[in-house]
């Protein structure tokens, strides 16, 4: 069967088979199992209103279960048996890592990942939505800005081959260099250690538009009163920027800053197309993709470290979340 | 904010000016890759895209046929014109061209500079006189008649070429239409179907009372941030153990499973944003949570579904990890991204134009998709992050 004839009866198999399942269960509910008559209509009632919540919820609670939940135990638990799976050798795997030096690149380039990306891409963020703020052509300008997120890290990264291609008639950097009158094109993503900022780069360009976006919404939500009288104290255009709008608007600096966070340690497509993760540019989810497919146990402790990574975030997150809940 | 007080109109033109330089970095490497997709293969490895509306100079190779030969006053000569010659008829269609230069070896193709007249040597041996003019005429005379056809070269300037081939051969001979319609196919259900289940969930937990629902909450938020690696070998190990292996259903299955928290998490902080007198009102009128949910809070949550529906849309269509694991490697499903990642990178490395128009195929739909809903995708945006 074709695959699009496929695509087409799970869709009508997937959402007639969903909205069977609530309708059907909730009649089960309210009809067979707590009537609302015989002798205890009352209690039955509130009985099925107690069971409801769950058949709303087990759909979703046992995908998530099943997809999320359940592979970050089988992971650890598959990251501590060898290659083929078939003997348990303890922490073995995570040893093997430690002493292999492209892991340890892999890490440490990893950090400069996770220093670099949310930090340049909130900086030019910032920097746009406040600029874009006040002009006539402001939405254009981040519309055009904002465009990036659309686009595949894939097709990014083949974007970008032709902006730091190895040739002055393809690459603009090298068309640049040439003009300024270097003697030769030079391979940037080949320069040892500096070839890691163009590859971040890519991923500062397509972000920035999404910390734009919701940046130039927090600055918006800025009370006009506090601008108004900082301005007529007599503070310059930099004082009422960085005194008075960033402390207003920093709880969402950092929402912006840890989202982008959680996204460097996912994207392993840039590095896995511009280098392949050669000349030293590793970063570990591009080093777990080279585990893939040869060595199931290295592979799962690698991810396991980049959860162990992501962790403190996600604590973070959840207490944000709970707090707003209050 | 144009009636604040103090608004100094002397810093606008540096405002302006710092956008539009910021706008035009962000935008010139797409618009590059755009230009380079539509042009001439031989054009886009000798200048620059951003030169493409100029001509750009070639050399070369041509040949005086015998056949042509003629005698006048003892001499042989050949005579004809370098742009007639079929083989350029793609860069002269009408015959007709400007010539900058000449020569008569291939390593020194502009030797000469047109009108001279220079002597043709073959292996140590003079065989002939060659010149030729700014228009193309050339001639070439010999006291020996010709045996052998005498090749020499010029370099003439080409119009600049903008063409559809390369959306031609990337589409037919590289199977990108393939992968296109496998993406496509990857895209829409992996879209579909994780909006109903997370609806509903998103209506239970925002609206719903049951002891534990706070703590649900905060175990969608949690799994928001897990890291989709983790699930790869877990769950291609399960798919292969009941049947499922790599397969579309597979990768429907994987991608509504990883788009569920984003889902659950934005429609409930829409829905919960909703009026209670509605929902109150209905339930006093005799509503159930189903008849609620169905006829009052959907319809209501159109705009949190179509942002939900957007993102996953970019993200399904966009994904490289998922469809490298879950899809088998074959060149019959393989979707647009694994197909220029894994395919054309390494068989067509060197083929800028191929590369080109490949990136450009991938990315045109996306791009449609941002410029038609942007307002939902802010929408979306500004609901799941800020508070």
């Amino acid at each position: 069967m074709s695959p699009v004839v496929q695509g087409i009866i799970t869709i009508f198999v997937g959402v007639g088979g969903c909205v069977a399942y609530f309708y059907l269960s909730n009649i089960v509910l309210d009809k067979v199992i707590f009537p609302a008559r015989g002798p205890n209509p009352g209690r039955n009632i509130n009985r099925a209103n107690m069971v409801r919540p769950w058949l709303f919820l087990f759909p979703a609670m046992f995908a998530l279960g099943l997809y999320l939940a359940y592979p970050v135990v089988g992971s650890f638990i598959r990251s501590l048996y060898n290659r083929a799976g078939t003997e348990f050798i303890w922490f073995g795997n995570y040893i093997d890592l430690m002493a292999e030096p492209t892991f340890r690149q892999a890490v440490f380039n990893n950090f400069l990942w996770l220093l670099f990306v949310p930090a340049a891409a909130t900086f030019f963020g910032l920097l746009a939505a406040q600029l874009t703020d006040r002009l006539s052509w402001g939405n254009i300008a981040k519309s055009l800005i904002f465009m990036p997120m659309a686009i595949s890290f894939v097709g990014a990264a083949l974007i970008w081959k032709f902006v730091y291609a190895n040739n002055a008639d393809i690459g603009l950097l090298n068309a640049i260099r040439d003009a300024l009158g270097a003697e030769r094109p030079i391979d940037v993503v080949q320069i040892p250690f500096w070839n890691n900022f163009f590859l971040m780069f890519i991923l500062v360009w397509i972000q920035t538009g999404f910390a734009m976006v919701i940046l130039s919404a927090a600055l918006r939500g800025i009370p006009e009163e506090t601008i108004e009288a900082a301005i007529i104290d007599g503070a310059s255009p930099f004082q009422v920027f960085f005194r008075i709008k960033v402390p207003q608007i920093m709880g969402t600096i950092v929402v912006v800053w840890t989202t982008i966070t959680i996204l460097v340690l996912k994207v392993f497509d840039i590095v896995y197309t511009m280098t392949g993760g050669n000349f030293g540019t590793h970063i570990l989810p591009s080093y777990m993709m080279s585990f893939m497919f040869r060595d199931d146990g290295r592979a799962t402790a690698v991810a396991f470290v980049i959860m162990i990574i992501v962790t403190p975030v996600m604590v973070w997150n959840i207490i944000q979340a709970r707090k707003e809940m209050r | 904010m144009d009636n604040i007080a103090g608004r100094k109109s002397g810093l606008s033109w540096a405002v302006n000016i710092s956008v539009f330089a910021m706008v035009v970095l962000w935008l010139i490497p797409t618009v590059g890759l755009l230009v380079s997709s539509f042009r001439d293969n031989q054009q886009i490895t000798a200048t620059g895209w951003w030169l493409a509306p100029m001509p750009v100079d070639f050399s070369f190779r041509t040949r005086a046929l015998p056949d042509n030969m003629e005698e006048i006053d003892g001499v042989y000569v050949i005579s004809g014109n370098v742009f007639a010659d079929p083989a350029q008829a793609r860069w002269f269609p009408d015959g007709a061209g400007t010539l900058s230069a000449f020569g008569t070896r291939g390593a020194a193709p502009g030797e000469y500079a047109p009108g001279e007249v220079v002597e043709v040597v073959t292996r140590g041996q003079v065989i002939g006189a060659l010149t030729v003019g700014a228009e193309g005429d050339y001639e070439l005379r010999h006291d020996e008649p010709f045996a052998r056809p005498v090749t020499f070269y010029f370099e003439a300037r080409t119009p600049p070429r903008f063409t559809l081939e390369n959306y031609n051969t990337v589409l037919r001979a590289d199977g990108m239409d393939r992968a296109f319609i496998n993406t496509l196919t990857v895209a829409i259900p992996a879209t579909v179907i994780p909006i109903l289940i997370a609806a509903f969930a998103a209506y239970a937990l925002a609206w719903m009372d049951f002891p534990g629902r706070g703590l649900l909450i905060a175990a969608v938020v949690g799994l928001l941030v897990v890291p989709l690696q983790l699930a790869l070998v877990p769950l291609l190990t399960l798919h292969q153990r009941v049947g499922i292996g790599q397969s579309f259903l597979g990768i429907w299955l994987a991608h509504t499973g990883f788009g569920l928290p984003l889902a659950i998490y934005l429609l409930r902080n829409y829905m919960v944003g909703l009026p209670r007198d509605i929902i109150e009102s209905a339930k006093v009128d005799g509503a159930t949570d189903f008849q609620v949910f169905v006829k009052i809070v959907l319809p209501l949550s159109f705009p949190a579904l179509a942002s939900f529906a957007i993102f996953q849309f970019l993200w399904t269509w966009n994904d490289l990890l998922v469809a490298k694991v879950f899809l088998p490697s074959g060149s019959d499903s393989q979707v647009m991204t694994v197909k220029i990642a894994d395919d054309l990178l390494g068989s067509r490395g060197g083929d800028w134009e191929i590369l080109a128009t490949a990136a450009f195929v991938s990315i045109a739909v996306p791009l449609l998709v941002f410029f038609t809903m942007q307002r939902y995708l802010v929408r979306g945006l500004l609901a799941g992050s800020v508070k």
